[in-house]
């Protein structure tokens, strides 16, 4: 499978970055690159193997509903660029 | 022209499930709190921070799955959602996608006196997003404001089967379903304060045609009133365009309760491409049959049930119990009112006439009334014993209703008791019967409505109070003695 520079403009839209007419050339090599040595796997025979969804064996890691009192605000706004009443604030959305 | 088409509805509802904690953090989930008051570095995306699932809501889950009738996985997960949006700050939704924790449920729903049995596709556990605060709206604002209050608030998105025909339907699905929620204990289910929440996929297509139409979803559908509105106008949009030979695009479109439209939301021609993967952070859930089988015992009666026992045990009509087993709180009204006053029938009456009206008129839920249960059975015995009469108790009830005092406290302060007592009666009557000789006369000649009037004087003599029953009787007496 190859990735063409139309799939690495649709893939950097998605991710919202800006990359140039260079790296979209290098991108959509490199990524061909990734997904043909993945494709490798598919000459196995893997009817017989369960899916793995984690890399570990472990199962239901559980927390108690119990309430930790969530820490001051001034304290999580001190991280944001801009902040007004209590609420964060972000420039127009749409 | 809307006779050729049939509407085809599928509702996708998002139910919050009742924790003290969010789904993957020990923040608190109250409603109405400050902006940003219950929000910590996890809920809030900061990097490095791990999510760890609270064990109650799986359990919520479970008993939810359970209670529509779904199939409860063995073995589920969580996947990412990735999409851009400031009321998400990990740019990823935590979801099910691909293993989701219920599936092929239904609920039986009641439709214009039969029964009709609506499925559902599967249920999964999700978290829920922040709020957005604009000033005007979202595309003429300078900035917009975030709350993280109801971010990580966990979510059980149950997703039906496009099963209904018709706004009904899906409005009768909706309360049947809000009413397996709140038997069941696992979410408040108030559409008000947004703890259930419904998208409606609508379409139409031609009767006999098995192919599905091309659907519309629509959001911002904040009460059965306004899901109900909508889907009848999105249908009728549809027929419309059809016949006016339009092509319809599949679209989300938003409800404008205010104008009863839907409008598209034009979304970006990019297409949703969310990159569902399995969330690394969190490790597979097994359940195991044991587990499902401790939170089936902890499941109360459910309203099938409920309304089956009222027929069988009390013999109340269908409709009688299907309006009683609207909600666990009016169950258990009845419930402990018969435990006093076994007669079901007049409870039942008294359930779905005064009370109803009352609360209707006050606003108020069958919990916050501050006439209890006993209360009402002692009202109701005060009747069975001719201490008042059925009019007198209406308005013994409403004075009980609004001060919340008993029915007897209420009685002897406005000197109410009934008067029965027959020589008392008789003595008023004679008189009447003597002050009106040409009324008489009209009776006696055959004018059956000369002996209402005659009631009505009695009545008016003692102030409503005589008993019905026995004036009824003394003046058949009097009235017919005297004609001999």
């Amino acid at each position: 499978m190859a990735i063409d520079i139309k799939e690495v403009e649709h893939i950097a839209l998605l991710a919202r970055i800006n990359i140039s007419e260079k790296e979209k050339a290098e991108f959509a090599e490199q990524m061909t690159q990734i997904l043909q040595y993945v494709e490798k796997l598919n000459e196995l025979n893997t009817n017989e193997v369960e899916p793995l969804y984690h890399i570990l064996p472990i199962y239901n890691v559980f927390r108690e509903d119990n309430v930790v009192e969530s820490p001051d605000r001034d304290e999580l706004f001190a991280n944001a660029p801009q902040h007004e009443d209590g609420y964060y604030k972000v420039p127009r959305i749409l | 022209m809307s006779n050729e088409f049939e509407t085809v509805v599928g509702l996708e509802v998002h139910v919050e499930l009742k924790t003290n904690t969010k789904i993957f953090c020990a923040c608190k989930t109250a409603f109405g709190a400050e902006p940003n008051t219950q929000v910590c570095p996890i809920c809030s995306g900061f990097p490095g921070m791990l999510p760890v699932l609270n064990k109650k809501v799986v359990e919520l889950a479970i008993k939810t799955g359970l209670a529509i009738n779904a199939e409860i996985a063995s073995y589920c997960k969580f996947d990412r959602k990735n999409y851009f949006y400031p009321d998400l700050p990990n740019a990823y939704q935590i979801s099910q996608f691909a293993l989701p924790i219920c599936t092929n449920g239904y609920l039986d729903i009641d439709v214009n006196g039969s029964q009709k049995r609506i499925r559902i596709n599967r249920a999964h556990m999700e978290e829920d997003a922040g709020k957005l605060v604009h000033d005007g709206t979202i595309t003429t604002t300078a900035f917009s404001l975030v709350d993280l209050n109801r971010t990580g608030v966990p979510l059980l998105e149950i997703v039906s089967e496009p099963d209904m025909r018709s706004a009904q339907e899906a409005r009768a699905y909706l309360e049947k379903l809000r009413s397996m929620l709140l038997f069941a204990q696992v979410s408040d289910a108030r559409m008000e304060e947004g703890s259930i929440r419904c998208d409606a996929n609508v379409s139409v297509r031609r009767k006999g045609e098995e192919k599905l139409g091309v659907r519309a979803e629509i959001k911002n559908l904040n009460s059965f009133k306004a899901m109900e509105k909508a889907i009848e106008y999105e249908a009728k949009r549809q027929m419309e365009a059809i016949e006016d030979g339009e092509t319809l695009i599949q679209e989300t479109r938003t409800w404008d309760d205010e104008k009863g439209v839907t409008r598209s939301m034009r979304n970006k021609e990019e297409a949703h491409d969310y990159r569902y993967y399995p969330d690394p952070d969190l490790p597979p859930i097994q359940i195991d049959a044991a587990w499902i089988e401790e939170i089936k015992a902890t499941l109360p009666e459910m309203p099938d049930a409920a309304k089956q026992r009222l027929q069988d045990q009390f013999g109340l009509p269908e409709y009688d119990a299907a309006i009683i087993t609207t909600s666990p709180h009016s169950l258990s009204f009845f419930d402990q009112c018969v435990a006093v006053f076994p007669e079901a029938k007049t409870v039942s009456n008294w359930m779905m006439g005064e009370l109803s009206r009352m609360l209707n008129q006050n606003n108020l839920e069958i919990q916050q009334c501050k006439i209890t249960p006993a209360m009402l059975a002692d009202l109701l015995k005060l009747i069975a014993d001719g201490t008042i009469s059925g009019k007198m108790a209406k308005s013994v009830f409403e004075k009980m209703f609004d001060s919340g005092n008993s029915a007897a406290q209420i009685i002897e302060e406005q000197g109410m008791v009934q008067i029965s007592d027959e020589d008392t009666l008789r003595k008023i009557i004679a008189e009447i019967i003597d002050n009106n000789p040409v009324v008489v006369a009209d009776y006696r000649s055959g004018k059956e409505k000369a002996r209402g009037f005659l009631v009505g004087q009695v009545m008016k003599a003692t102030k409503g109070q005589a008993n019905p029953n026995s004036v009824n009787k003394i003046l058949t007496e009097l009235l017919t003695k005297e004609g001999d």
